[in-house]
């Protein structure tokens, strides 16, 4: 790796699941870049398709269900679409990490923390057992797990939630990846704990240099770590940009509805707090149209396309719907 | 009459059985000495992390739980050892909603028998004014009529927690205890519910115990927080007041915790290592500042460290560790 400004860049990703009605679209033309060294994160309310972006890019959906249709995953220059799969093996877990939500399912019950660990870097590293135990150990330390020499030796029960967390985090970063995929880190996890989760993730990231995706539906997760934001709707893109373009001058009605909706701790008691009506459709029903529309049950003149997204500032993109925001053309 | 609901010293203590014999191994101590009051039409907040005692401790005010000691004081009758025919009445007053609507409705059921049931058990009215008042309570949480004949799986968890409400606000209780009524919802989603308590509280005149994780939601909702650490209170005030001024360590960190949705907002955090200790076996002196690894964690081993009114409407547990020095002398004074 060296001269790539941007470390992974999906192009139009679609990706479909296969139901009892058909298959329907999860993602339906999602496109983002995540550049070198920095925090890219991708928000949205459950069932809008950020999990499943991510897992597209890393090939972790659920087969045969679930598969990309189409779209470009290029990362490090190369299209992860068109390598084989001994590749991907490589690949995944090596030069991309990925962090899994519940700490609790994503490690295996039946193994020592140590054997998880190692089994990483076995696969990945031209490195004996001993050699990578001792590595194992290392990691563990810098994740922040006291006495490392003997919880190599615990099962995953032994551990506490954060523990276990700073595990799946040690096994994503063993093999020093230049991505790692978090998908929602803390979210299992109480606000104490969640702290020193994220800043241990935020102190690795700038001494190893590597870049981030961190997925939440937590707009606050994203203030504190991110330089990016994608925020998606029901399976597209509405809006990405700079934190600080996303978080103070918001141009999707989307995007400021769901940072109006939050209570924050300065807001008057029990004040209206803002909403946005209905509910997302069912992914059965949506429409090719704009969605947001759908769900504010706008009538009458609606956009019949899919809205494109229109780079309005530097760096800072919106979906074009001009019932949706103020800058359509 | 002026508490609607007075709570003393109320403990949950489950026993561990271990052994060939089964034999009583130990005890959880998941709520652990707890006094509070609850006013008419007000709101008490209760938060704290995982494994706090919050939900337990709600579970006890409705009796799902037996209290293995304490008091529970509800309209000037103690409700602690009443047999479960006699709390039967009392259940029009005291209703409880879950957390996780999907869980907690019946999927056999339709919506009508739903929010029917607490009626035909109680026996309100004529049977067949009831369909009406089940329409009624779909109205006022902002459900169609047509929902009544819908069973839970029609609907997504917003209006799921909707259904939640309008069985719980059937009776016309006067407190309604809400165990994270909102934690399983999206922002959006989770804003329309907020609202539609606020609503039905004013109109209905109902105390809420108002249980969640997220502080955020409490403060938003709540006239007076507590804040429980380890099977205890810690502090318990007014919830401008607890936000802006807290005194207790734990409380301050709770509050540094949470990420503040603006960028420009680069918050000063409270460092704390690991997480909430085990309820099996709390350290025997002050529970936070074991955590913190407090110099004078020693001092409190074996010491009382009871609420005291720092401030009028402002109690704060007399910890040594977890007070700024002047707050501990007045503390201490108090004792």
């Amino acid at each position: 790796m060296s001269n790539f400004e941007n470390i992974l860049e999906v192009k139009g990703l679609i990706t479909e699941f296969q139901t009892d009605s058909g298959w329907v679209r999860a993602v339906d033309g999602v496109s983002f870049d995540v550049p070198k060294g920095k925090t890219v994160g991708i928000v949205g309310e459950s069932g809008c398709g950020k999990s499943v972006t991510s897992m597209s890019t890393v090939d972790l959906l659920p087969k045969p269900m679930g598969q990309v249709k189409g779209g470009e995953i290029i990362f490090k220059g190369r299209d992860l679409r068109k390598i084989d799969h001994d590749e991907f093996y490589d690949i995944r877990g090596g030069e991309i990490g990925v962090i899994f939500q519940e700490p609790m399912t994503a490690l295996n019950p039946v193994h020592k923390v140590g054997r998880q660990l190692t089994e990483v870097l076995l696969l990945h590293k031209n490195i004996s057992k001993s050699e990578a135990w001792k590595e194992a150990i290392d990691i563990l330390d810098k994740v922040g797990i006291p006495s490392p020499e003997s919880r190599v030796n615990e099962y995953p029960h032994q551990l506490s939630g954060g523990m276990k967390q700073r595990v799946v985090i040690a096994i994503a970063l063993a093999c020093k990846p230049d991505l790692v995929i978090a998908d929602e880190p803390t979210t299992a996890l109480d606000v104490t704990v969640q702290s020193q989760i994220l800043e241990l993730i935020n102190s690795i990231q700038k001494e190893m240099g590597m870049s981030v995706i961190m997925i939440t539906h937590d707009l606050g997760v994203i203030a504190e770590t991110c330089d990016e934001v994608v925020v998606m709707y029901a399976g597209r893109v509405v809006e990405r940009g700079s934190v600080m373009k996303i978080f103070k001058e918001p141009q999707h009605e989307y995007t400021r509805a769901l940072l109006a909706s939050i209570p924050s701790l300065d807001s008057p008691r029990k004040s209206e707090l803002t909403t946005i009506p209905g509910t997302v459709a069912s992914i059965t029903n949506f429409v090719d149209g704009c969605r947001f529309c759908q769900r504010m049950e706008r009538t009458g003149e609606t956009l019949k396309v899919k809205p494109e997204l229109v780079e309005i500032s530097p760096n800072h993109w919106v979906a074009d719907c001009p019932f949706c925001n103020n800058h359509g053309k | 009459m002026s508490n609607l609901l007075e709570v003393n010293n109320l403990k949950m203590h489950f026993p561990i059985r271990g052994g060939v014999t089964m034999k009583n191994v130990g005890f959880v101590k998941a709520v652990d000495g707890v006094s509070f009051t609850v006013k008419p039409g007000e709101t008490l907040g209760l938060v704290g992390e995982s494994g706090c005692g919050k939900s337990t401790l709600g579970k006890c005010l409705v009796r799902l739980y037996e209290p293995t000691a304490g008091q529970i004081v509800f309209e000037d009758d103690d409700i602690t050892k009443l047999s479960q025919s006699e709390l039967r009445p009392l259940r029009k007053d005291i209703q409880m909603m879950f957390q996780d609507p999907a869980e907690s409705l019946n999927p056999r059921f339709s919506v009508r028998q739903i929010i029917r049931e607490p009626l035909d058990i109680q026996q309100v009215g004529k049977k067949s004014e009831r369909d009406a008042m089940v329409l009624e309570l779909l109205e006022k949480v902002g459900l169609p009529a047509s929902a009544i004949s819908k069973f839970p799986n029609e609907f997504s968890g917003g209006q799921r927690q909707r259904i939640g409400v309008a069985r719980a606000i059937a009776l016309n209780p006067n407190l309604l205890v809400l165990d994270e009524p909102v934690s399983a919802l999206d922002v959006s989603v989770q804003s329309q519910v907020l609202n539609l308590l606020v609503e039905l509280q004013k109109e209905l005149n109902m105390a809420y115990i108002f249980i969640a994780h997220d502080l955020a939601v409490v403060k938003h909702i709540s006239d007076r927080v507590a804040v429980m650490y380890l099977g205890k209170i810690v502090e318990i005030a007014d919830a401008d007041d607890i936000y802006h001024h807290p005194r207790h360590t734990y409380t301050k960190t709770l509050l540094s915790a949470i990420p503040v949705a603006d960028p420009t907002i680069k918050k000063e955090r409270i460092k704390v290592e690991g997480e909430i200790p085990s309820p099996i076996n709390p350290p025997s002196g002050s529970a936070f500042g074991h955590r913190l690894n407090h110099p004078k964690y020693e001092e409190t081993i074996g010491l009382d460290m009871p609420l005291v009114e720092i401030k009028p409407g402002h109690w704060v547990a007399a910890d040594p560790c977890c007070l700024s020095k002047e707050d501990y002398i007045k503390a201490k004074a108090l004792v």
